[in-house]
Parts: C-alpha cells; structure tokens; sequence
C-alpha cells in the first residue's frame, strides 16, 4: 500500500486574512479524525505563513537565502497530509473530501505525489 | 449540486473507488439489519450496481459515500420487510415462521463504528478457524478480493473462496450473535481479534514461504486494521499496544533486505533506512497503550505491550551494540511469565546473548532444542549455530545453518544459511 504525499497549496493573496472560520476548522477536524480512522493518516499539519519562512537556493555553485513572504509566487504550500492507501484513486477520493469541507470562496490546490519506497 | 456528468470510465473508476473504501462499514451496517454477511454482501453489491447506473447518467453526488449507505440500507429495509410480510402471510393460512429481523432504528454516525466493531469481533469469532477468520477480515474489513487474499497467501483462489463461504456459513448456522462481547467475555474475543491482526501481520513480515522475504502489502494490511481497530477501542491499552508493535516492526522493513532480497539481521541493519515516521507512531501509540493502561485494573502490562516496549528499545538504539540488552532480556522474561512460548524463549536466549555473553544464552537454546513445537523452526538452529559460532564452534555451527537451511521454506533464507555455513567451515 503505498504513501502519498499531499501538498495543499494556497493562494496566500486571496486566502481570508483571518484565516479559516471555524465552521471550517470543525468540518477539517471531523474529516481528519475519520481518515485517521479509517487508518489512512499517517501525518498531516498546516504551515506558519511564508512571511516566517525563507528559501534556501542553490545555483551555479552559489548559495543564496530569501526571506518570505513570497509574493512572487501565485500558490503556497499552506499544509500537508502524507496518506497510505491501497492506490492513487482513493488517495484522490480523501483529497477531494478534504477539498469540499472549505467554503466557496477558498481556493485551494491539492499536489497528490506517491512517496518512493525503498 | 453535484459534479458535472464525466466520461463512463472515469465516474466507473471513482464509483469501484468509492465502494471499496465504503465497504466495511456498508457490509456491518447492513449486517446489523439483515443478521447475515452474505445476505449483506449481496445487497451491497446491489448498490455498488444501482451507482454504476446512476452515477454516470446524473453525476457523482456530493456525498457519494453516504449515497451507496443508504441506497443498501434501503435495500436492507425492504428485504427485511418482505420477510416479515411473508412471515405474517403464513401465519395467516395456520403457520408460523420464526423470524430474526430486528427493529431498524436509524443510526448515528458513531453507531457506524460501533457496528464496525460488531463485524471485527464476527469477522474474527473464535468458532472459526485462524485460516477462515483470517480470509473473512481481510474479505470484509481490508476490502481485499478474493484474489488478492489468495495471492498474499500463496493459495489457490478457490481455496480462498471456500474457506470465505464457509466462514459464513458456519456463523450463520452456529447463530453468532452479531454484537461486540461485554464483561469478561470481551477479553478473551478481543485476543482473538488481536491474535488474527497480529497472524496477518507477520505473514507479510517473515514470509514463511515463497521467493520473497517479504510482503509488505500483507504488513501495510494488518497496519491499517490495526490503525482502525485503536480508533474503534480507544479505551483497549492492548489495542493501542499491537499497533504500536506493528509500527515500529514495519520501520524497519526497507533495512531488512538487501540489493538481491536476502536478508538482512538486526545488527547489520543501515539504521538510517527505518522509517522515522512510523517509529514515531509507534512510540505513539505505545504512549497511548501506557495510559490506557494505567486506568485499567490489569496485573500490569499485557503481551503486546511488552513487545512493543522491547520493539521501542530497539528503535531508541542508534546502533546494534548501543541496545539496552538488559532491559530487552528482562522484557522477555516478564513476557514468558505472561504469555510462555518457546519462540518467546528463544528470542529471551538471543536479548541475553547481547547482554551477559552466548554461553548463558546457549544454556537457555539447549532447554529449547527437544520442544515439539520448534522440531521444525528454522529460526532455532539458524541462532543456536550463531551462538556456536562466537563461542569459536565453527564446525558445528556450520551443521546448524545447514539443518536451518533445510527447515525453512523461504528461499531467499535458505541461500543465506547456506552461505552462511560455507562461511563457518570452508
């Protein structure tokens, strides 16, 4: 069975300021605390705002470090889930649960990546 | 609203997707209505049937979850029904049918895992064999088919279809009651649930036949019914506690073979390669194990909990000889206290090895060698001829390996003992 990895991108310049209402939070809590029951997940978070972040960068043997926010980027990594299922189409069926607990004016971009094993 | 209609194939392909993660609590709610897994079964696959139907002529619904429930439960119901109409119509013409059909209250969403639960402890009731019991859960509870069941195990599909119609048939006729055991009945089911979880476990573990050392699905299996099972028992430290063994058994997997299959034994493992994650599961659950522990009246902790603690020490260890072998040796003596076996025996022997030197510990292997129960474990020969080697034996700790190579019925094993006594006696 393998794992995957779920990168729950955002964009940050249109995502509500107070972040997600807790009607929203509620909703999440509940799904999560299924999939985690229905033994599918190993480990999810959501991230801090790329204001407290940086990128570290590597080119043409030259290090070079930038500090967030990254408004040059139109979506972010705002969380992640790393799921184990039996295939990807049911790793696509729990994202897209996950997808509609948000409300209509979110919008939100889930990267759905089987983890290499060995 | 619902999702816009999409082409056939791919609404079909999201519909069998949706039915298999559905499955399980499909087949126990509609069990609980109807008093029989296959009558379930049938209706379920009724269902799955209405949304291939459906689903592609008006659109997957929003819930599609929900729907393929309810479009069995409905099902059920009329089933249920008609029944009882038939059962009045014979009263009426001077007969009259005994019939099982509960009252059908409407259920809440925690009554679902409760009836999950009631489909474990049938699934795996002690009135059935380990083979039928082990087939039936992965069938109902891992959404496995037949086939894969089959494949898994190395036996013929039809071997499997039968053990899986014959597990039915006997709950069926031996009238087991569709509910989770209470008072002190609870325990000893709950072993068997346990013990069934932990069986399909280690065949994906340790192989005990075939070419491949390992097969991780079986493993991936029984991690995720045990998963279920802590979320189902919250209150259970011995549930928590064979999760947490299972997690951290299966942190190790990607060291335990190397390039060419062949395994690789604890201490030569790369420690870098066990999964960090699953180890911190592990630690976890085993956290959880404790503390439902310590509410519960039991005489300290139970099998699965010392095993867990002993799996933990290993995965605290930065290297082989950094292990607190002592610990892991008094582990093993409280777990023979608790649940003695010979195998249980064995591994205390190896723990003491590591601890006190191979002399004490071969003392203990040669109290083990005339035990029934191991004439035919590759494992016994396979530690005693590395015993014989460290104490300098070499000549008979090739014998060992030899005799090790003839019991086991993993290839992959075999090649290795073989190597491995060339290695002592070239």
């Amino acid at each position: 069975m393998p794992r995957y990895l779920s990168l729950v991108k955002i964009d940050e310049a249109t995502a509500p300021a107070e972040g997600p209402s807790p009607e929203l939070m509620q909703r999440m809590g509940e799904l999560i605390e299924e999939i985690t029951k229905a033994g599918v997940m190993l480990d999810t978070a959501g991230l801090t705002p790329t204001s407290q972040g940086a990128r570290v960068h590597w080119q043409d043997g030259k290090l070079s470090v930038t500090d967030g926010p990254f408004t040059e980027s139109k979506e972010i990594i705002g969380g992640y889930a790393v799921m184990q299922c039996k295939d990807m189409a049911e790793a696509l069926e729990w994202t897209k649960r996950f997808l509609k607990v948000h409300e209509e004016h979110w919008t939100v971009t889930c990267e759905v990546r089987e983890i290499a094993e060995g | 609203m619902t999702q816009q209609p999409t082409s056939d194939s791919v609404t079909e392909r999201s519909v069998e997707t949706v039915f298999r993660l559905e499955y399980p609590r499909i087949i126990a709610a509609v069990t609980r209505t109807v008093r029989d897994i296959g009558i379930a079964e049938e209706l379920a696959q009724d269902a799955l049937v209405a949304a291939l139907e459906q689903w592609p002529r008006d659109g997957v619904p929003d819930n599609p979850g929900a729907w393929l429930m309810a479009t069995a439960k409905h099902r059920a119901v009329d089933m249920v029904r008609r029944r009882e109409t038939y059962a009045r119509k014979l009263a009426e013409i001077g007969r009259t049918l005994e019939t099982t059909a509960p009252p059908v209250e409407p259920s809440a969403p925690d009554d679902i895992d409760d009836d999950l639960l009631r489909l474990v402890f049938t699934a795996c009731h002690p009135v059935l064999s380990a083979e039928a019991r082990i087939a039936l859960t992965l069938r109902l509870l891992g959404g496995l088919t037949t086939p894969e069941i089959a494949r898994a195990f190395l036996v013929p599909e039809a071997t499997v279809a039968q053990r899986i119609v014959r597990a039915k048939r006997t709950l069926a006729t031996k009238n087991v009651a569709f509910e989770v055991p209470y008072g002190p009945q609870r325990e000893a089911r709950l072993g068997s649930v346990l013990e069934v979880i932990y069986l399909i476990f280690n065949e994906g573990y340790a192989a005990t036949a075939g070419d491949d050392l390992l097969r991780p699905a079986l493993c991936e299996d029984a991690l995720r019914l045990a998963r279920v099972l802590s979320g189902l028992m919250p209150k259970e430290p011995e549930v928590h506690a064979l999760t947490a063994l299972l997690e951290l058994q299966a942190s190790r997997s990607a060291a335990r073979t190397g390039p060419t299959g062949e395994p690789v034994l604890l201490k030569d493992q790369n420690r870098s390669r066990w999964n960090r994650m699953l180890i911190a599961r592990g630690f976890t659950a085993l956290a959880r194990a404790e503390a439902a522990g310590a509410t519960t009246t039991t005489s300290g902790p139970g099998p699965y909990a010392l095993q867990a603690t002993i799996a933990a020490c290993h995965a605290h260890a930065h290297s082989y000889d950094a292990t607190d072998w002592p610990r892991i040796a008094a582990l093993y003596a409280a777990l023979a206290v608790r649940s003695p076996s010979p195998v249980v025996e064995l591994n205390r022997a190896v723990a003491v090895s590591m601890a006190e030197g191979p002399a004490p510990a071969l003392q203990i292997i040669d109290t083990l060698t005339a035990e029934p129960a191991l004439q035919d474990y590759h494992l016994l020969p396979s530690v005693r001829g590395d015993l014989l080697l460290r104490l300098g034996r070499a000549k008979e700790a090739a014998a060992e390996f030899l005799r090790a190579a003839d019991l086991t019925q993993n290839e992959q094993e075999r090649n290795w003992l073989r190597t491995r006594a060339k290695e002592c006696a070239p």
